[in-house]
C-alpha cells in the first residue's frame, strides 16, 4: 500500500486550499497512510488547519526559522530526510510546487510527474502536454519512490473530518544552503476573490486597451463577486499584474462561472479554462476562436455590452 | 563568467497539435519546429549580460537528434558564441536532460544557466530545477528580471501570490518567464555569420549519463471536447441564459 507524503502550501500563517486539492489526488491513490508536513518558522497554526481535513493520518511539523519563506534551495533537503518513510511525496502544481518538487525529485533521483490532472491507479495517472492538446497517459515503476505535482484545477479540495488527525514535530537533520535568499514579496492586491479559487471569473484581454479601460473588468467583477484575470497579451502590456495571467504559462484555473471578454481563445489562453464550468465570451469578431469553447456568446464591442451587463445584474 | 543556455527544439506554438489516431504520439512528421520560446528569451538574457560586459561568453547547447544542427545555428545567429550539439535519437525526460546538462556544466564550469521555465511540448517545469539540485546550486526559476550585483543575483520571480525578489549566490540556474524581455530578430548578416562559429557534437552515449526515463507514456488522447454553445444577442439575453442555468 501506498504511503503518501503531502507537502503543505502556505502563507501568512493559513493553508493554502492547493494542499487539500492535493489531498483529494492523494486519496483517490488507495494509500494506506497520508501525512501532511509543514514547513514554517512557526507551523502550528497551518498545522492545526491541516489536521482537520478529511482523512489525513499525521501532520508532520518541520519548525525552522529558515523556513520562514518557502525557498526551494531550502526546502527539498528537509522533505527528501522526511521522504525516506513514504512511497510518495506529493505537492500542489502552483508556483510553489513548481519549484520545490523537482528540486526534490532530482535529490532523490527520481522522475517526476507534473500536473496529475486524473488518477488512475497508485501508479498511473493522466497529464496535459502541448498546452493541454494532448493528455497522456503515464505509468510510474511501483519500485520507485514516486514524486508528482497535483493539477490545482482537476480536483475539488477534501473537507473538514469529523476527527482531527494528531499533529507530530518531526526530527529532520539537513544541511541547508545559505546560497538562497528571499529579499521580498509584491504581492497583488488582495481586495477580490482569490483567482485560483474564485467560484466566478471575469479576465480581459488585449482589447481593454489600456490599465484605466480595465476598470469595466473590475467593475463587473466587483458585482459578480468574482475573481479577476487576463489574457497574457494583457498582461505583456502592462494592464495588469503578471499574477492575473490565465492560461498554459499562468494559471490554471476551473472556476463554475468564467467570462471572457476582449480575449480571442488562443490555445495557451483555452489550456487555463478548459475545466471551467461555464465559459461566457464577449467578442467583437463573431469568428473568435474564444466562441467555440464558449457555452454563451455574445458579439460585439465590450464598451457598450460590458457596462450593460452591469447595469443587468 | 560563462553563460550556459539550455536551447529546446520543440513543435512551433502554432501548429495545431493532432494526436495520432491510434493514440501512439502526437503528429509530429512535416510540422514547423522553433526553439522553445522560453528559451530563446534564456538566450536573450544571456546576450545581454554579455553586452553588459558581465559575462565574457554564451554557449547554447541542445539534446537532440542530428538534424538539430540548424536550430543551433539559429541560436548562434542570435548571437551565442558556440554551441554544444549533445546527439542523441531518443527523447529524454527532464531528471536524464538535467544529468546531461550537468555534465556540460562540469565541463564547461559556467557562472550561470539560463534555461526556460517550461518546455511547451511535455510543459514539465522541472529540468531547471533538477540541475540546480543535482549541481548543489540555487535556482531562481519564473524570472521576469534579473540584477548582477557582483557575485550575487537579484532575481524577480512570478509566483501565484505577486513578485517574489530573491538574492542567490552564484553559480546559479535561473529559468526564465515570458516577461523577462523580448528575444531580438535575426538579421541575414548573423546567419551567415553562425556558419563560422564553433559548433562541438557529443554523442549522449559518450558522457556516462545515468539514465533517469523511469516513465513510460502508455497512451496518448485528445483533450475532451468542449461543445460549440449558443450564441445570444445582447446583454439581456445573456443574463436570462446565465439565470436559468442557474448561474446568478
Ligand atoms: C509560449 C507561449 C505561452 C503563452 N502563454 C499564454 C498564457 O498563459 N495565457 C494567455 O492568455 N496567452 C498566452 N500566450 C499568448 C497567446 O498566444 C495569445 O497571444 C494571447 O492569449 C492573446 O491575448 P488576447 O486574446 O488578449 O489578445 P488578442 O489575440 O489580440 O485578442 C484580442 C481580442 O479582442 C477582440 N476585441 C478587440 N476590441 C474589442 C472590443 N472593443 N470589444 C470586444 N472585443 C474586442 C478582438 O476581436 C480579439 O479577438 C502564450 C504564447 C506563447 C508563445
Amino acid at each position: 500500500m501506498s504511503k503518501i507524503l503531502i507537502i503543505a502550501e502556505h502563507a501568512n500563517g493559513q493553508l493554502n486550499p492547493s494542499t487539500a486539492k492535493c489531498l483529494t489526488a492523494a486519496k483517490q491513490m488507495g494509500a494506506s497512510a497520508i501525512d501532511i508536513a509543514v514547513f514554517a518558522a512557526e507551523p502550528a497554526g497551518v498545522a492545526a488547519e491541516a489536521a482537520k481535513l478529511d482523512g489525513v493520518s499525521r501532520v508532520l511539523t518541520v519548525a525552522n526559522a529558515a523556513n520562514a519563506n518557502a525557498l526551494a534551495a531550502v526546502l527539498a533537503p528537509q522533505v527528501v530526510a522526511l521522504a525516506a518513510n513514504y512511497t510518495h511525496v506529493l505537492g500542489p502544481s502552483t508556483t510553489f510546487g513548481k519549484d520545490l518538487l523537482p528540486r526534490v525529485a532530482a535529490l532523490l533521483g527520481e522522475a517526476q510527474v507534473s500536473d496529475i490532472m486524473k488518477v488512475l491507479g497508485s501508479h498511473s495517472f493522466q497529464r496535459p502536454i502541448y498546452a493541454g492538446n494532448a493528455i497522456i497517459t503515464v505509468e510510474a515503476p511501483k519500485e520507485r519512490k514516486l514524486v508528482a505535482t497535483v493539477r490545482n484545477a482537476s480536483f475539488a479540495a477534501t473537507g473538514n473530518g469529523a476527527t482531527t488527525a494528531p499533529i507530530e514535530a518531526a526530527a529532520v537533520s539537513a544541511e541547508l544552503p545559505a546560497h538562497t535568499r528571499f529579499v521580498e514579496l509584491q504581492a497583488g492586491a488582495k481586495d477580490r476573490p482569490d483567482l485560483q479559487t474564485a467560484s466566478r471569473v471575469v479576465s480581459g484581454g488585449r482589447a481593454l486597451g489600456s490599465a484605466e479601460n480595465f476598470s469595466v473588468i473590475y467593475a463587473l467583477a466587483d458585482k459578480l463577486g468574482a475573481g479577476v484575470g487576463a489574457s497574457r497579451a494583457a498582461v505583456d502590456a502592462g494592464y495588469v499584474p503578471s499574477d492575473m495571467q490565465v492560461g498554459q504559462t499562468g494559471k490554471i484555473i476551473a472556476p463554475e462561472l468564467y467570462i471572457a471578454i476582449g480575449i480571442s481563445g488562443a490555445i495557451q489562453h483555452l489550456t487555463g479554462i478548459k475545466d471551467a464550468g461555464t465559459i461566457v465570451a464577449i467578442n467583437k469578431d463573431a469568428e473568435a476562436p474564444i466562441f467555440e469553447v464558449a457555452d454563451l456568446g455574445l458579439v460585439g464591442d465590450l464598451f457598450k455590452l460590458v457596462p450593460e451587463l452591469q447595469a443587468l445584474l | 563568467m560563462k553563460i550556459l543556455v539550455a536551447y529546446k527544439r520543440v513543435v512551433d506554438y502554432n501548429v495545431r497539435i493532432q494526436v495520432k489516431p491510434d493514440g501512439s504520439g502526437v503528429v509530429t512528421d512535416g510540422v514547423k519546429l522553433s526553439p522553445n520560446p522560453f528559451d530563446d528569451i534564456a538566450l536573450e538574457e544571456a546576450l545581454r549580460l554579455r553586452e553588459k560586459g558581465v559575462a565574457t561568453e554564451v554557449i547554447v547547447a541542445t539534446i537532440a537528434p542530428a538534424d538539430a544542427q540548424a536550430h543551433l545555428r539559429n541560436g548562434l545567429a542570435m548571437g551565442a558564441n558556440r554551441a554544444i550539439h549533445v546527439t542523441t535519437d531518443r527523447p529524454l525526460q527532464p531528471l536524464t536532460a538535467a544529468r546531461t546538462l550537468l555534465k556540460l556544466v562540469e565541463k564547461e564550469q559556467p557562472g550561470l544557466v539560463i534555461l526556460g521555465k517550461q518546455a511547451i511540448d511535455d510543459d514539465c517545469s522541472q529540468t531547471g530545477q533538477m540541475l540546480a539540485a543535482l549541481w548543489g546550486k540555487a535556482q531562481a526559476t519564473s524570472a521576469s528580471k534579473v540584477e548582477v550585483n557582483g557575485n550575487v543575483l537579484r532575481v524577480t520571480r512570478e509566483v501565484d501570490a505577486g513578485l517574489e525578489v530573491l538574492d542567490v549566490d552564484l553559480p546559479a540556474v535561473v529559468t526564465t518567464d515570458l516577461r523577462l524581455n523580448e528575444p531580438r530578430f535575426i538579421k541575414l548578416p548573423d546567419i551567415m555569420k553562425a556558419k563560422s562559429k564553433p559548433m562541438e557534437t557529443i554523442a549522449l552515449d559518450t558522457l556516462g549519463v545515468e539514465s533517469g526515463d523511469h516513465l513510460k507514456t502508455t497512451q496518448y488522447a485528445p483533450p475532451a471536447k468542449r461543445s460549440k454553445g449558443v450564441m445570444v444577442k445582447d446583454a439581456a439575453e445573456l443574463v436570462a441564459a446565465l439565470k436559468s442555468k442557474g448561474l446568478l
